[in-house]
């Protein structure tokens, strides 16, 4: 009995650690996204709000904002699904916060290490569209229901390039554990999986973007065509955890772009110093680098045209992973490189 | 063939490569941001900001109630009243501006013969309530008081031109 | 309170919660609330497979049938735009038909059950793996060795279903102006236009 209360009581605290941690990675994603942009557009970001007075270039920002939001009121649209308008976003939250559970933060750092890591992951993943699409048909909008369809196609279709992305992973590793896929990088960059598989790789990444609805893939809000997709109606912590879950399933994204084709904590160098040692240092650094690029690619590209969005996931991705398997397969077979 | 040369140089993403490669470039570049409060950008002498009165320097009102200002004023922004004063000129007993309909045109000040409505360069102003934002005679002849000497150095930069 | 009772006590509360979201389904009146419960009961049949031990199993419930089967149901609802169901709709001639087939079925169960309870399994008793056990692998290693041709076969069917599917619904309509994406994106800028140079026209400049 007492056994039962101490572990529930421990898990209970290890999620509220990975919680609140994404929280606040999240509260300060936004920040690094408005600097990175700004420096990119040329101008220095956002700088006025700091700490006691201090502005240390507007390190506050993210407190102020989420204060700002939290404050305001929630306001229901008339005729409103007054129950799903408000579940929608505790949906499109929780599975963002759900995959989490699988992801291994270093070696044995991670709070379930469950065999079908990889497609729980997906599976979360997929379910966020409900959070989208219920937003949007609750809120008695056109706007808002443009966008959750635009949004829920384009998110299916994605998908299967995504999945098929991954069926590579999976033949490389030979598991479907994510610490499994972590440990059959080991020995040196030339062991990640990036190299043989690089094609599924940049597919991944792109369909990871286009998945969580950001530029250049951000039809779904849209905010010349359709305001702002289904999150029009939203205002105040509604919109909040929209916000929350969409940031938390970016993080995501990279994350996985890390441990599948990153080596995870793996270390790229060699040798004996502390650097060489796998580490969570490492798993952040990459992680980093893909939330960079997701800011640089929106910096950089106009947004596309949904029909163009269609056209490259099911005419272009597909084709290419469906390809990229087979070579895969064959690579497994006869066992070449250090990867298979 | 051609065609197949051409998707295959398609998949090598050359032009997004190209744009992203410009965007860093940026990202280390000079930035122009203008940190507002603290630094600002020159204002040219003929700009139209705050509205203001002007006396003469033995401390008479310019302003005759000649109207000109009202009837070219194409928000009817402007209300005057005028009554003869006991020295037996015409004066504007009401002189209003609602700065809620002000378009900031500058005609008011085009119109004027004795040069009496002006427009300053103050462009930083605030109202905390909604009742203030008609602003009275006296406060129009306090405003031109107190920049006279920015007035009068605007409209001399400006001569040669008017 | 020992494991087994815990799991047994899932084991009632989600079973209870799957039937009676599937008994929502069919009597609630706004067709999303249905499709949105048989959604729950996918969830919580997904998790009765998770506590027997069939990881792989749920996981595949909840991504292909609630991920993506669901998703596309809901979509169909939400732009058919149905309007909610009256009490005399659901007094047509259907309901006689729909609850002697009910009935079929429910005998069909019971009728299974016991066989099933007289012959191999016993009943109370799950049979537990150990923790290196993996039913991915197992059921990979069955698939593509026992049931290969079932499994291709099954594929080609579901890919025959597709082409069908797209065979019968596509259309061309010629008042269409869609624009073919593809096309527009191989198009070289030197088809379209060049750059000529050439000298300074003179003239009076009053020619517009």
């Amino acid at each position: 009995m007492m056994e039962t209360v101490i572990y529930l009581a421990w898990t209970m605290a290890k999620i509220l650690a990975i919680v609140l941690s994404v929280v606040l990675v999240v509260a300060y994603l936004t920040y690094f996204e408005r600097k990175v942009i700004g420096f990119m557009h040329a101008r220095i970001g956002p700088n006025r709000v700091g700490f006691l007075g201090f502005k240390l270039r507007g390190i506050g920002q993210p407190f102020a904002d989420v204060l700002k939001l939290l404050t305001k009121e929630i306001i229901f649209p008339q005729k409103a699904n007054k129950f799903l308008f408000v579940i929608a976003p505790m949906i499109t939250l929780a599975t963002a916060f759900a995959a989490w559970a699988v992801i291994p933060f270093s070696d044995g750092l991670v709070l379930t290490d469950v065999n079908a890591g990889l497609i729980y992951v997906l599976a979360m993943t997929s379910l966020g569209v409900y959070g989208v699409i219920i937003a949007g048909w609750a809120s008695n909008s056109k706007y808002a229901l443009l966008g959750a369809l635009r949004s829920a196609a384009q998110i299916i279709s994605y998908e299967i390039a995504m999945g098929f992305a991954l069926v590579g992973v999976i033949v490389a590793a030979g598991t479907l554990n994510l610490s499994g896929i972590v440990n059959g990088q080991q020995g040196g960059i030339l062991n990640w999986y990036f190299i043989p598989l690089f094609p599924l790789f940049i597919v991944y990444y792109i369909s990871g973007v286009a998945e969580t609805n950001r530029l250049p893939f951000d039809v779904a809000e849209g905010e010349s065509e359709i305001v702002a997709g289904f999150h029009v109606e939203y205002s105040g912590a509604a919109f909040a955890l929209f916000f929350l879950g969409e940031y938390a399933n970016m993080i995501l994204i990279s994350a996985l772009a890390t441990i599948m084709f990153l080596g995870g904590w793996l270390s790229p160098i060699g040798g004996d110093s502390w650097l060489a040692q796998p580490s969570i240092l490492w798993f952040i650094a990459k992680t980093s680098v893909f939330l960079y690029v997701y800011f640089w690619l929106r910096a950089t590209l106009p947004r596309y045209r949904y029909d163009q969005i269609m056209r490259l996931g099911w005419k272009v991705f597909i084709p290419i992973t469906i390809v990229w398997i087979l070579v895969a397969a064959v690579l497994k077979v006869y066992q070449i490189g250090p990867w298979f | 063939m051609s065609k197949i040369v051409k998707y295959l140089k398609s998949l090598t993403l050359k032009e997004i490569r190209q744009g992203m490669f410009l965007t860093q470039k940026y990202f280390f570049k000079r930035k122009f941001t203008v940190r507002y409060p603290e630094e600002k950008t020159p204002k040219s002498p003929r700009f139209r900001g705050l509205h203001a009165l002007r006396r003469y320097p033995n401390g008479e009102e310019r302003c005759i109630a000649c109207k000109l200002c009202e009837a070219v004023c194409p928000a009817a922004a402007i209300t005057i009243d005028s009554e003869e004063r006991e020295d037996g000129t015409r004066r504007t007993t009401r002189y209003e501006i609602d700065l809620f309909k002000c378009i900031y045109c500058g005609f008011c000040e085009e119109s004027c013969p004795v040069d009496s409505i002006v427009e300053t360069d103050i462009h930083e102003y605030h109202m905390e309530t909604k009742n203030k934002k008609v602003i009275t005679k006296e406060q129009l002849l306090a405003i031109g008081d107190m920049y006279e000497e920015q007035i009068a150095n605007a409209r001399e930069q400006d001569k040669k031109y008017r | 309170m020992s494991p087994e009772l815990l799991i047994q006590i899932l084991f009632y509360l989600f079973g209870a919660l799957a039937i009676g979201s599937g008994m929502a389904v069919v009597s609630v009146r706004n067709t999303v609330y249905s499709a949105l419960f048989l959604v729950f009961c996918f969830f919580n049949v997904a998790i009765l497979w998770m506590l027997l031990e069939a990881e792989f199993l749920a996981i595949i419930l909840v991504l292909v049938y609630v991920g993506a089967v669901m998703v596309l149901f809901l979509f169909v609802i939400m732009m058919l735009d149905i309007k909610k169901v009256t009490k005399s709709q659901f007094k047509s001639g259907y309901t006689k038909a729909a609850l002697l087939i009910a009935a079929a079925m429910l005998v069909e169960l019971m009728m299974l059950f016991g066989y099933r309870m007289k012959s191999q399994l016993p009943a109370d008793e799950l049979i537990r793996q150990g923790e290196s056990y993996s039913n991915v692998t197992e059921i990979g290693m069955t698939l593509f060795t026992d049931y290969v041709y079932a499994f291709e076969v099954a594929a080609v069917i579901l890919l025959v279903a597709i082409v069908a599917a797209i065979m019968l619904t596509i259309r061309k309509r010629p008042e269409n102006k869609q624009i073919d994406a593809s096309k527009q994106i191989h198009v070289n800028p030197a088809d379209r236009f060049r750059v000529v140079s050439m000298d300074a026209e003179k003239g009076n400049g009053e020619e517009s």
